[in-house]
Parts: C-alpha cells; sequence; structure tokens
C-alpha cells in the first residue's frame, strides 16, 4: 500500500505500477490538479500545509477501509506539500480491482473522504493577495452551525 | 511532562507559530488545553467554531483527556485534494 505525504512532484505511473496485480482486471487513477481560477478569480499558485504524520496515518486508514469495503486489490494515495503551479497534481489515487466497477466506486469513495478528514490545507495565491482555504466537505464545516457553511 | 501543541495554515499565521508547549495539568481534556490556549492567544477564539482536534495523531472529542506528553493539533477545516 504506498501512502506518502511529499514535497516532491507526483508520479502516476509509480502509483500505478504499485497497485497493479496479475490478479486486478482494472486500475482507477484519479488525479487532483491545480486549477487557474476559483469563483470566478484567478489563481496564481497554491500553497499546501499539512499535519505529515497525522496525514499519512489518516490517508492510510482511508485507504485501508477502501480496500476492506470495495474487495480492491490494492490501493495507493500521495498527496504533496508545498507550493504548486498551475498543472500540478496535488492529489494522486490509484486502485486496483479484479472488475471496473469496484475501482470507480472506490476512487469516488477515497478522494471524498480525502477531503472530508485528511489534515491537508491549501492556501490560494493570487495577483493582489492570498487566503487559506476552508474545505466546504471538511469534517470541521460539517460539524459547523448551518449559518457557517452559507447555506 | 509538557504537552505539545501545533498549529496549521490559517491558524498557524494567526497564532505566528506552528508549535508551543504548555504545561500539563492534571486531569487535562482537549477542552481544557483549548481553553488555556485562548486565554493566551485570544485570536484562536475566532476558529474554535470549525475547528477539530487531534490527540496523538487521532481525532479527538473535547472532552478526551490529554495526557503528560501528549501531542494536540489544533486542526482547522482541511482543504486538501
Amino acid at each position: 500500500m504506498l501512502i506518502r505525504v511529499t514535497p516532491e512532484r507526483l508520479d502516476p505511473e509509480e502509483a500505478i505500477e504499485a497497485v497493479r496485480r496479475d490478479e486486478a482486471g482494472a486500475v482507477d487513477v484519479f488525479l487532483g490538479v491545480v486549477r487557474n481560477t476559483n469563483k470566478g478569480r484567478a489563481v496564481d499558485h497554491l500553497v499546501y500545509d499539512a499535519y505529515p504524520s497525522m496525514a499519512e496515518k489518516t490517508m492510510r486508514e482511508l485507504a485501508e477501509e477502501a480496500v476492506a469495503r470495495f474487495d480492491l486489490t490494492d490501493s495507493a494515495v500521495l498527496h504533496r506539500t508545498g507550493r504548486l503551479e498551475i498543472g500540478e497534481t496535488s492529489l494522486l489515487v490509484a486502485v486496483s480491482a479484479g472488475h471496473r466497477a469496484a475501482t470507480f466506486e472506490a476512487g469516488h469513495w477515497l478522494v471524498n473522504e480525502i477531503k472530508r478528514q485528511v489534515p491537508v490545507w491549501k492556501k490560494e495565491v493570487w495577483a493582489d493577495g492570498e487566503e487559506w482555504i476552508e474545505g466546504p466537505e471538511s469534517l470541521g464545516m460539517e460539524r459547523a452551525p448551518a449559518t457557517m457553511r452559507g447555506s | 511532562m509538557a504537552i505539545t501543541v501545533l498549529f496549521f495554515a490559517s491558524l498557524a499565521d494567526a497564532v505566528g507559530t506552528r508549535e508551543l508547549s504548555l504545561a500539563h495539568v492534571s486531569g487535562d481534556t482537549v477542552a481544557s488545553v483549548r481553553d488555556r490556549l485562548v486565554a493566551a492567544h485570544p485570536q484562536i477564539s475566532e476558529f474554535t467554531e470549525t475547528l477539530l482536534y487531534a490527540v496523538d495523531e487521532e481525532y479527538a472529542e473535547e472532552n478526551a483527556p490529554v495526557p503528560a506528553g501528549a501531542t494536540l493539533a489544533l486542526i482547522p477545516p482541511v482543504s486538501g485534494g
């Protein structure tokens, strides 16, 4: 099970090779990529902060749960930290299973749970300022009063 | 033995540090340590509504014990991915 929080560039091929098995007929790969705009505002770059040891622990627990829940052969979760430019990969998830349906479901579930639970934060940097983003899907926002979620 | 407190992202910026050491008090919980931190750094109170806590890398409720030597992390809403 490949789990890593790193300031180094993420390589999809590494994750694919890590989960590839002779008995697995399907590998699903998800890349979270830095977008050049958010809420109508031009983004120059992102800076990711993390609690690396807890992030890796949480990622491993989620990856293990995904394997059990969707009967996967293996899973890999990697998250990058530090400064990322537009188009760079911030999150890399790869899962393998006997057949494709389980991999699609598991990949979807895993990415959602990562965004809810894993202690990683992104700061948007614009031409004229910057702001730490509070994930609308995060466990913390889930527990907050409705007024704080803008609903 | 002391307690290690960790801050991240927006909260680290607001407090002006990523880590500090606090004296442990017998019977300490997440809430009691949090209250001492807010007293020393009032700007933390702006975050408490959405703040989560982890004791030794495990999410913990406010009534969870914080033993001497533990690491308490204050976790603003995560935004990875």
